[in-house]
């Protein structure tokens, strides 16, 4: 039994019915990247994990126990989550904005303990803006304000990690970064990660355990090099493609395959 | 932020400037009320007011000071409070500035309630207050009805709002054409928010929803901080988003009431007391005590100078906060717009 799971759970958003009947488990101390098309599900199941979305049939467990049943600052301690779209307040330094990741562990006369000061270092250590304390959010470059929400889940602390889309809107160079981040918090940290991912060849390098999905529904999971194949990605993503050996690291690399009308040229 | 540590487990986090802020603007209100508990006919020293208020003046004194002069004050004091509390945390909850009860159509309703009780009821001060209490809570429950699309969002709460406050301000006009003279004086001097002749009767209710009040705003005022961050962000901490949320809009527009109730609408105070108390603090968050003390403080100062700034002639209090606030709100909507936010 592992901590994290969806039973078959059917998701949607008003009467549209984005997955039925879906079960999922994550295995612990797994970096787990769900990928997909658009429209497939994968974020609405992120959703309904991290318990944003309620399912309107069937449930998600956490610990064994239904998460929606659960206090809400009692699951911010198991389970934290990056959402795609955060605001950062008017004016916040990144040392406030990070501080809030304690929240769930304080109380209204326990506001700021010398653990909570402690954790807040580290956790701006572990993602390198612990040079960054009093600056303003506004004046960060997009990766360096990536970095400070995810420190700021981390001092969260909480053994479980989901991240919805953490590379969108950054360019490579900070992609990289912040998956590898990702990778060390898993690696040296032994976190459970659940990320959601567009690119394919990212999610094959750095994931411990794929998903893929389409049309509401898990097509295959696994290691990424059982998942990731010609013919399931033809099959997950509609894309004509050869899967090699990654160069760096051995992992699939997925190469669209060349139109036709490039073959016939050359 | 500094962290205060109490031995015992106990710890508190806050910003030394905030609470220089709070505490500056506290006692400049109060010195503000004894000012103008000195103000009138009859001008009395601030030494003296002082020794009335703590019980060793003369008795011609105590009695025009205590019976009333002061009560007007304490109004004041809770009204320009309830406003700027009300004030921040709509903005708060609306991640906009300009979700300010009297923007959004908490203040029109209560003119609304408060007209039909003038002009159908013919309903005595106690009764025209009650109509106002009534038209401000129903026009909340109402915008926050047509607001809901799984929970309330800033940006609907405030279209929703300006378009009540749009019908309601065509109700109040129908409502005058409806009434007879005398009755459309009360009603248009009603509608200008004033503090003249306020007594004991309106401070105790004000006084006693107030103390209520600021304990469970201030309470929820820590998960609020965190909903500014966008509901998911908030819920990931272990926010209840929707139940802050109602808790708090549930507050603030008893707070917007009971003050229109006791003083009329006085327009701007909600909305500016935030945004400048904002600007002395420079925190995040809704900035709750430094809110109600700088609304406490406005309100007082703009009585003293309606009373004063005119020669002979003294203009309601709503006069001179319409005014001001008028500018004020022309220069934050030019701003607003330079920084691409509406």
């Amino acid at each position: 039994m592992q901590r994290l799971s969806a039973e078959s759970v059917t998701l949607g958003y008003d009467q549209r019915v984005i997955a039925k009947d879906l079960s999922v488990e994550i295995p612990d101390r797994s970096f787990t990247v769900i990928v997909g098309p658009n429209a497939c599900g994968k974020s609405t199941l992120l959703r309904a994990l991290s318990r944003m979305l309620k399912p309107s049939e069937g449930q998600v467990l956490l610990d064994g126990q239904a998460i929606h049943s659960l206090p809400a600052k009692k699951v911010a301690r198991t389970l934290g989550l990056l959402p795609q779209s955060s605001i950062a307040p008017d004016g916040i330094t990144v040392g406030d904005l990070v501080a809030r990741g304690r929240y769930p562990h304080q109380g209204l006369l326990r506001q700021w303990s010398p653990e909570d000061e402690r954790i807040v270092q580290e956790s701006m250590a572990a993602t390198g803006v612990g040079e960054l304390g009093e600056r303003y959010v506004d004046e960060l470059s997009g990766g360096q304000r990536q970095r400070v929400w995810i420190a700021m889940a981390l001092a969260q602390q909480t053994p479980l990690l989901l991240l919805d889309e953490p590379t969108t809107f950054l360019d490579i160079q900070h992609q990289i970064e912040v998956l590898d981040l990702c990778a060390q918090l898993h690696e040296e940290q032994g976190r459970t990660l659940v990320a959601v991912l567009h690119d394919l060849n990212q999610a094959a390098r750095y994931a411990s355990h794929l998903i893929a999905m389409r049309d509401g529904e898990v097509v295959a999971e696994g290691t990424p090099s059982s998942v990731v194949t010609a013919e399931l990605v033809e099959r997950v993503f509609g894309v004509r493609c050869q899967v090699i050996p990654d160069p760096q690291t051995g992992t699939p690399l997925v190469v669209p395959a060349a139109p036709r009308r490039a073959a016939l040229v050359g | 932020m500094k962290a205060i540590r109490i031995p015992g487990g106990l710890s508190f986090r806050a910003e030394p400037r905030a609470m220089a802020v709070v505490g500056g603007l506290a006692v400049l209100a109060l010195a503000a009320g004894v000012v103008l508990i000195g103000t009138g006919d009859f001008t009395i020293p601030p030494a003296d007011v002082i020794s009335s208020l703590l019980g060793s003046g003369s008795p011609a004194q105590d009695f025009i000071i205590n019976e009333l002069r002061l009560p007007r004050v304490l109004v004041a004091l809770l009204v320009g409070a309830s406003l700027g509390i009300s004030g921040a945390l709509f903005q708060s909850i609306s991640r906009n500035p300009l979700g300010s009860p009297d923007v959004i159509g908490f203040g029109q309703g209560s003119s609304v309630g408060a007209l039909i009780v003038i002009v159908f009821l013919h309903g005595g001060t106690v009764a025209v207050s009650l109509g106002a209490l009534v038209g401000g809570l129903a026009t909340g429950v109402a915008v926050y009805l047509l607001a809901w699309k799984k929970g309330v969002h800033g940006y609907r709460l405030v279209l929703v709002g300006i378009g009540a406050a749009a019908m309601l301000t065509a109700c109040i006009h129908y409502l005058l054409t409806k009434s007879t003279l005398v009755d459309a004086t009360r009603a248009m001097v009603w509608l200008t928010g004033s503090l003249d002749g306020r007594d004991w009767a309106q401070v105790w209710p004000l006084l006693v929803l107030f103390v209520v009040l600021l304990p469970l705003v201030l309470v929820y005022g820590r998960p609020l901080r965190m909903l500014e961050m966008g509901d998911d962000a908030a819920y990931a901490l272990g926010v209840p988003v929707q139940r802050t949320r109602t808790v708090l809009m549930l507050c603030a527009v008893l707070l917007n009431a009971s003050a229109t109730a006791a003083a009329g609408p006085i327009s701007f105070v909600a909305l500016t007391a935030p945004q400048l108390a904002r600007r002395l603090t420079r925190a995040t968050g809704p900035n709750i005590l430094a809110s109600a003390c700088m609304g406490a403080a406005l309100l007082v100062v703009a009585d003293w100078g309606a009373q004063r700034l005119f020669g002979e002639s003294t203009l309601p209090v709503g006069v001179l906060t319409g005014m001001v606030g008028g500018v004020y709100l022309l220069w934050l909507l030019v701003t607003e717009r330079r920084a691409g936010r509406i």
